[in-house]
């Protein structure tokens, strides 16, 4: 009995460290696969540096005050619109979601405004706003705004008119309803929402300096690939690669915090 | 609300919401917002009987290709990965750090490589949509129940029958969500890959309008893409009902 | 003057998509239910029972008929009543304990928290779940959920606990249990019960009185006395000659609607 436990534990623990080391090691020899095949002249450098080279120009980098500022703009960018997008698509959508007339009336407005591209618009954008953080700002809330407000509109659908009838047949005023059973049950998919709001955000943050030269990663990444200075352009890559997975891994996190009773999480905590 | 209502305010907010774009554009007198009749009327002599069919096309052309290339390449790749616990553990990391670096972000390494012509933008389109369609069918994969799963091996369905009969239509629905995720990217990537450096396509077109300040074919062109998403979308959402049915049904609830 | 009093109680919903039909679902409903009493109410899959309830509650406005409750009009949910839902997954909410799922309707009606507190206590108590307050509902089982979902109505103090189709969704033998713990709430708390079932063996089993309802437009078909001794076993009560009567008269009724009344797909046989 308690050696099939040990065992059991035994097997637990490798699985666990095979989560961890598994991938690390896959990393390691898709690096070295890479370093080889361009030393080796499969791949010619002009196409990509090998990692070594990337990685040493993105250490010096590191020490940069500028790349740093150039992350701090970019977030500031990221943070702005992602804020705007939230707020103003969480309260179109729930009001969309919640009353079928407004949500006939605004549909196709919405249907034909929602796939246009904001790239579409920096010419636009460029005369009347100009080409600093504003447009930035501008174009990725107009394609972050889509993605919260159709989020919010599923995430009304998503209230269960079981617990309502419940709320009401106790006699729960308006206000408690909605803190106690819409809003939590609107949850789930409101922060999937942030999270898929926040990655089109930054990918349109970054696509606008790159295009316009607002000052951020992108155009740091404009700016290398203009001198052809190609370990300082990939090295920029690398940074906007953990800054994006750093973000999305954070609101991973918070997702699994915030929503330790719904089922998709609650696994863990039985 | 009775069965007419819906689509007697969808009508009446399309019309309202022209009729009110038409008035302002006409009464505002800016360069920067062109009169309506004006931009409708470029739209119909520049792109749909004029010169702009050949950007169109080319626009169009790249656009499926590469589409074509992201929902097949992220359907494989995603079942094959899915299906195995210690590839999925391995390459998963990976996958959503690369996946994090915007498509758009390596239209310069795509240039060094492919140059500027075609295969650079199928490229880029290809990559930004793979992705959504890869980590959707490997979550797909992945989720495959348990009893789905019994069930084929207890009737000795397994090999080409198993994917074919089992798998891949229990990771159709989650493909499908990624294709939903990868429709409007692909609009975005086409457009920002002829932004730079290209001699023809949609974004070409609007990069050269910007630089003659020609604002009524900058508006002639967002109205085209306006109108090429809601093709694209209602297009796929008749795929999808066609294909999907099965699954529609099983997950509607009644409540009475 | 009875409790609760539905009066020709008929629901309509009108024809949503072209070519459907509007569907008619209640077809004048009258019954009384009195102080004190547990009634049931029975039939077949398909009768507009959940509707029925829902009219009751004040959630669904009648398309004709009127419910009173202690002599007023029933135009809202009224404070006196209390659901018990057949789907305890959906009516306890996930994101609060149980505690705090017993407590929500008292501390939003603005009761003091050492009273809540008290009330929920007890509550939990007399349903057997003493201790499982700081637990998640979904870290019980299906029946201790429903226990929940009772103590939530107690705790509520309300005249009228409705409960449609409760025990629908667990084994038999926790069903047989909650049979028994609902017998044992009533006895202490005095309430009144309006039940649903498809169920007639726990129909009578529980009731003092039955009404049986056809298939929609539903009506009520048959009321009938449960004269069984106040004191219910499962293993006794269910032996007695008079529960295997009042049984067979039931089923009958039901097999009765049930045949006479073929639906375009041809009679179905749902019990």
């Amino acid at each position: 009995m308690t050696i099939t436990v040990q065992r059991a534990e035994k097997l637990m623990r490798s699985r666990r460290a095979a989560q961890l080391w598994l991938p690390l090691a896959t990393i390691v020899a898709l690096l070295a696969l890479w370093e080889l095949a361009v030393r080796g002249g499969l791949f010619p450098e002009r196409y990509a540096p090998p990692p070594t080279v990337i990685l040493g120009q993105l250490l010096g980098m590191l020490l940069e005050a500028g790349v740093w500022q150039a992350v701090a703009d970019t977030l500031t960018g990221w943070g702005i619109s992602l804020l705007i997008s939230v707020v103003a698509g969480t309260v179109l959508g729930t009001i969309l979601g919640r009353f079928a007339s407004a949500s006939a009336f605004f549909r196709p407005i919405v249907e034909f405004l929602r796939p246009i591209p904001s790239i579409a618009m920096i010419p636009l954008a460029v005369l009347m706003i100009g080409s600093g953080k504003p447009t930035e700002v501008f174009l990725a809330t107009y394609a972050g705004l889509w993605q919260m407000l159709v989020a919010a509109v599923a995430a009304v659908g998503a209230v269960d008119p079981v617990g309502l009838q419940t709320a009401r047949s106790f006699g729960l005023s308006r206000a408690d309803q909605v803190k106690y059973v819409m809003l939590p049950s609107m949850l789930p998919r409101l922060v999937t929402g942030v999270r898929i709001a926040s990655s089109t955000v930054l990918i349109f943050c970054i696509t606008a300096e790159l295009l316009i030269g607002v000052p951020g990663l992108g155009a740091g990444l404009g700016a290398a690939r203009g001198v052809g200075d190609m370990p300082r352009m990939y090295a920029y890559v690398v940074i906007i690669g953990v800054l994006g997975y750093a973000l999305s891994a954070l609101f991973k996190l918070l997702e699994t915090r915030l929503l330790f009773w719904h089922e998709s999480v609650r696994g863990a905590h039985r | 609300m009775n069965r007419w209502k819906p689509w007697v305010l969808s009508a009446l907010g399309a019309v309202l919401a022209l009729v009110a774009w038409w008035i302002a554009s006409d009464q505002a007198g800016s360069i920067y917002f062109p009169p309506l009749q004006d931009v409708l009327e470029g739209v119909w002599t520049y792109w749909v009987v004029g010169d702009g069919g050949r950007h169109l096309a080319s626009s169009m052309v790249n656009l499926f290709a590469g589409l074509a290339i992201g929902v097949v390449g992220g359907f494989v790749l995603g079942l094959l990965i899915g299906q195995s616990r210690l590839v999925r553990t391995a390459l998963t990391p990976s996958l959503e750090f690369v996946r994090a670096i915007p498509a758009t972000a390596l239209i310069p390494f795509a240039m060094v490589v492919f140059g500027l012509g075609s295969e650079m933008k199928i490229f880029i389109i290809a990559l930004g949509t793979l992705f959504p369609i890869l980590l959707n069918v490997i979550d797909g994969a992945r989720e495959l129940s348990q009893e789905a799963r019994d069930t084929a091996s207890s009737f000795g369905i397994r090999g080409w029958q198993k994917q074919w009969r089992v798998v891949i239509p229990s990771v159709l629905p989650r493909a499908a969500a990624g294709i939903r995720i990868a429709l409007p990217l692909s609009l975005v990537l086409v457009v920002t890959s002829e932004m730079t450096g290209s001699n023809t396509g949609i974004g070409y077109v609007l990069i050269t309008a910007q630089n003659s300040f020609n604002q009524t074919s900058v508006w002639g062109a967002i109205v085209l893409l306006g109108v090429l998403g809601v093709i694209l979308n209602s297009l796929f959402g008749l795929v999808e009902h066609r294909l999907l049915a099965w699954d529609k049904g099983l997950h509607r609830q009644g409540d009475h | 003057m009875a409790l609760l009093e539905v009066r020709d109680l008929t629901k309509t919903y009108p024809a949503t998509r072209r070519g459907a039909r509007a569907t008619h679902v209640l077809d004048g409903v009258t019954f009384d239910v009195n102080r004190g009493e547990f009634f049931t109410i029975v039939g077949p899959s398909g009768a507009g029972k959940t509707t029925l309830l829902r009219c009751i509650s004040g959630l669904l406005r009648p398309t004709e008929g009127s419910v009173t409750l202690d002599g007023r009009l029933v135009d809202g949910p009224p404070r006196e009543l209390a659901p018990v839902f057949q789907d305890y997954s959906r009516s306890l909410y996930p994101w609060l304990t149980v505690a705090k799922n017993v407590a929500l309707p008292l501390t939003s009606a603005g009761i003091a928290k050492a009273e809540v507190d008290d009330r929920v206590q007890h509550a939990l108590a007399s349903v057997g779940l003493k201790g499982e307050d700081a637990k998640y509902p979904w870290q019980l089982s299906g029946g201790m959920q429903q226990r929940v979902a009772i103590a939530r109505a107690l705790a509520y103090r309300a005249e009228v606990l409705i409960l449609d189709e409760p025990f629908a969704s667990v084994d038999a033998q926790t069903r047989a249990d909650l049979e028994d713990l609902l017998l044992k709430v009533k006895h202490e708390s005095g309430a009144t019960f309006l039940f649903v079932t498809h169920d007639v063996d726990e129909a009578v089993y529980l009731s003092d009185r039955v009404a049986v309802v056809s298939k929609s437009p539903s009506r009520i078909e048959k009321l009938v006395d449960v004269h069984l001794p106040a004191e219910r076993n499962q293993l006794t009560t269910k032996a007695l000659p008079e529960f295997g009567e009042l049984r067979a008269e039931i089923f009958a009724t039901i097999r009765h609607l049930v045949v006479a009344k073929p639906t375009a797909q041809g009679p179905e046989y749902v019990i």
